[in-house]
């Protein structure tokens, strides 16, 4: 036979060629759309915000403030107060009255309808949330319209149902609430991330000081002004505006009694060391490196999809991102082809055009850490595309990016970059697949893309991850759990498993 | 090239087709781009009419609106094509003469395509040489369900070759076909047997055209074009009436295959009322003011 005189055919790189030269997919300027940008005339910002403490809106003690700029444009938006120590006691002072007065021993039920009530306001006023986180952080209307505030206001709702149902949430012991609960909330969902500490820590009977982060502080203090309408005795909720500053005056007060952190897994390490020693309760919820991992048995088509959404949903500042590709080497060339194709019609711009897709990165800070990335990536070696877009001149915006060969030793495959970024790695085996998955210090979120049932379940129990999508990503839901492994946490919330952090059983 | 494999299923993922669909139904058509996307719409109509009561008298009516559909914009395009049924291609074609606009005929006893391989190649060739330039045919959906798939392929294949010159747009037929795998499975057989065109519905069965299936098909259409360079076009059919639905479908295509599918070539609707809506929306915006119906033709 002829065959067998064959021999191996010399082992050669083998990028993805097209049969016939012209079949390249156009994406040209015909049939732009036009902008379609929200309006604002309904959302009134003030020139300046103070601290929510005790129920009033009151000026800071040493009456500093700080500026907010709107990402997409540079432009200042409004300022806030800085809270400093004394501003901290008051608040802390108000919310131990608040506890040991009127909200720890009030039924459940009752509790339940002020919850209620505040979800229901957020509803009422969701287009104006929308607009600000929108103003605020840069984020794409299209996604706090769509994602943020409707689910901020599902969370409110879900734990509002549990109120005075606690002992069927711990059949046979009597949960107590644990007193003052100080809270630290991310930029990148700002709304969003208050619903998830303040719902569950008020269904229990605690009582909040919660600080929002300093680049996006509006909505909570909109979210003040909430809980003024909805009558919730003073002193329940207070929040006080501050960088990390202010944050570790809350960390290290004697009179709280529970952390509850979302941020960088940095800080969340000096959270852990000063909370050592104390009898603080308290919830992590830190840094990702998610891997998305892709069979190639996927549905390609709508694993292409999935991949853009993991990892450029809100320009990439998801802490369950997947920014890790993995992809079986078979179908690696039709994958990476499909993602730049795909990638050229995502739309790069104003974050309150209807449009937009990508919108501003949150701050200069993250923007010029996101542009360091970039170079350490192509200083590693690694082949870097981005999609041709045009961003605007002014604001920080960033284009999507890819990043081929790559290995599990460079930075950019090790360490979060939070930002519209994608490195693309590929795999022989699930074996290898789920080896290199785990090979990280995090492990928040992962998804598996298979068309087979038996290989996700195979697969997604053995990564370590919180959270492990199939077929799907970034999925959620207030019914349930969210947290991490290894340095993306401890603790979780959301669900049912969201109230153990906020009681003491007996 | 390799040939597909068309016994292999390409995996599709329901809920992920339809979020895309979702997603894309978002984006916002506004001044000079809904303009724009009206006319181009009504430019990529195929005028149909396709019922057992067509007469010579309807038919040369409808032709004479797809020549001018509306007197007072004479500056709008015509639509793509007319479609009819065999018998009325004689009558169509005299009626278009000389104007650009095609005539397309349904053909292999549209809508079931319950006859024999014979009858229906014979019907193929006598519709192209009574003037039909495109034929618009059906696959055996029995054959299909059945798993008989070379058999679907080979009767494509025989009658791409019996329509000669005549473009040649394939049925599915999706509201039969189930699951949207098995729309892209039918979707690569008709590509691969030499389809010009593939095309959703016959418009007697229900559901017609859809979007989660026009996705499905345009991807496929995407796959296809990687493998092999060839350009196939689009025909959604049956069930879409208004102007902003057909924005959204323009939608589907500029985002999935690019602006050079965005063109009568490549891409047609299959419609009949759609051609008011939207003749009405392009009155709208030029003159900030919706018309009567009265207006606007009803043939």
């Amino acid at each position: 036979m002829a065959d067998e005189k064959q021999t191996a055919e010399p082992i050669e790189e083998k990028p993805y060629k097209p049969s016939s030269p012209s079949s390249k997919l156009n994406f040209d300027g015909f049939w732009e759309y036009d902008e379609a940008p929200e309006s604002t005339d309904h959302v009134e910002i003030k020139e300046q915000y103070e601290l929510f403490i005790n129920g009033e809106f009151i000026a800071p003690e040493k009456g500093r403030y700080f500026n907010s700029v709107n990402p997409a444009t540079e432009e200042e938006l409004t300022s806030f107060a800085e809270a400093t120590q004394q501003d901290v006691d008051k608040a802390v002072k108000a919310a131990r009255k608040a506890f040991e007065g009127p909200w720890s021993e009030m039924e459940g039920k009752e509790r339940g309808k002020y919850i209620y009530r505040l979800a229901r306001l957020i509803q009422e006023r969701a287009r104006e949330f929308a607009v600000l986180e929108s103003m605020d952080g840069g984020k794409p209307i299209r996604e706090s319209r769509d994602v943020d505030i409707p689910l901020a206001a599902a969370y409110f709702f879900y734990y509002a149902g549990w109120a005075d149902k606690l002992e069927y949430a711990f059949p046979g012991k009597k949960p107590k609430p644990l007193g003052v609960a100080g809270q630290i909330i991310p930029w990148n969902f700002p709304l969003l991330m208050l619903s998830w500490k303040i719902a569950p820590a008020l269904a229990t009977g605690n009582t909040v000081v919660l600080k929002p982060a300093e680049t996006t502080s509006l909505t909570a203090l909109k979210f003040a002004e909430l809980c003024q309408d909805a009558g919730l005795p003073e002193g329940v909720v207070n929040i006080v505006t501050g960088a990390g500053q202010t944050g570790s005056l809350i960390v290290n007060h004697d009179d709280v009694n529970k952390i509850a952190f979302t941020g960088s897994t940095e800080v969340g390490k000096i959270i852990k060391k000063s909370l050592a020693g104390t009898d603080k309760k308290y919830t992590l919820e830190l840094g990702g490196k998610g891997p998305n991992i892709i069979f190639e048995d996927a549905p390609i088509n709508q694993a292409v999809e999935g991949i853009i959404n993991a990892i450029f949903f809100n320009q990439g500042h998801v802490c369950c991102a997947g920014s890790r590709l993995f992809v079986q080497e078979g179908i690696a060339d039709k994958v990476v082809q499909k993602l730049r194709d795909r990638m050229e019609t995502l739309i790069v711009g104003d974050p309150l055009d209807k449009n937009t897709d990508i919108g501003a990165i949150n701050s200069e800070q993250q923007f010029e850490k996101i542009n360091k990335y970039l170079e350490i990536g192509v200083n590693e070696g690694a082949e870097m595309y981005q999609s041709s877009c045009d961003i605007p001149e002014k604001g920080y915006f960033c284009r999507p990016t890819l990043f081929t060969n790559v290995g599990q030793s460079n930075r950019i495959v090790q360490e979060e970059i939070f930002g519209p970024v994608l490195t693309i790695q590929t795999f022989r085996t699930a074996e290898e697949g789920i080896e290199k998955a785990n090979n990280t210090p995090y492990g928040l979120a992962g998804g598996v893309w298979t068309d087979k049932g038996s290989k996700i379940f195979k697969v997604g129990s053995k990564i370590r991850n919180g959270v492990v999508w199939a077929n799907t990503y970034n999925q959620f839901d207030p019914t349930s759990p969210f947290g991490g492994y290894k340095e993306s946490g401890e603790g979780r919330e959301g669900g049912l498993q969201g109230l153990y952090p906020y009681v003491k059983l007996k | 090239m390799t040939l597909t494999d068309i016994n292999q299923t390409v995996a599709v993922d329901q809920v992920g087709v339809e979020e895309r669909v979702e997603r894309l139904n978002k984006r916002s058509i506004k001044k000079d781009a809904k303009i724009q996307g009206l006319t181009l719409a009504l430019s990529m109509i195929d005028l149909t009419t396709l019922e057992g009561m067509d007469t010579p008298g309807k038919v040369i009516q409808l032709c004479q609106k797809a020549k001018e559909p509306y007197a007072p914009l004479p500056e709008l395009p015509t639509v793509a094509a007319v479609c009819v049924y065999p018998r009325m291609v004689n009558t169509a074609q005299k009626a278009l003469r000389g104007t650009g606009i095609r005539v397309a005929s349904v053909a292999t006893s549209f809508p079931s395509g319950m006859t024999s391989l014979e009858n229906k190649l014979e019907e193929c060739r006598q519709v192209v040489e009574d003037g039909a330039d495109e034929v618009d045919m059906v696959i055996s959906r029995g054959e299909f369900l059945k798993g008989n798939y070379s058999y679907v392929y080979d009767e494509i294949a025989a009658v791409k070759e019996a329509a000669g010159k005549a473009h040649l747009k394939v049925i599915l037929e999706t509201g039969e076909l189930q699951t949207y795998e098995n729309v892209r499975k039918a979707s690569d057989l008709a590509m691969h047997a030499g389809a010009d065109f593939i095309k959703t519905s016959t418009g007697k069965v229900k559901p017609a055209a859809t979007q989660p299936v026009t996705l499905v098909m345009l991807e496929a259409i995407r796959d296809y074009f990687y493998d092999t360079g060839r350009m196939v076009g689009m025909k959604p059919a049956g069930g879409i009436r208004k102007a902003k639905q057909a924005l959204q479908y323009l939608v589907l295509v500029k985002e999935t295959l690019g602006t050079d599918w965005l063109t009568p070539e490549y891409f047609r609707f299959g419609a009949s009322s759609l051609a008011n809506d939207l003749l009405m929306q392009i009155v709208k915006q030029k003159t900030g003011v919706y018309q009567s119906k009265d207006y606007f033709s009803n043939d």
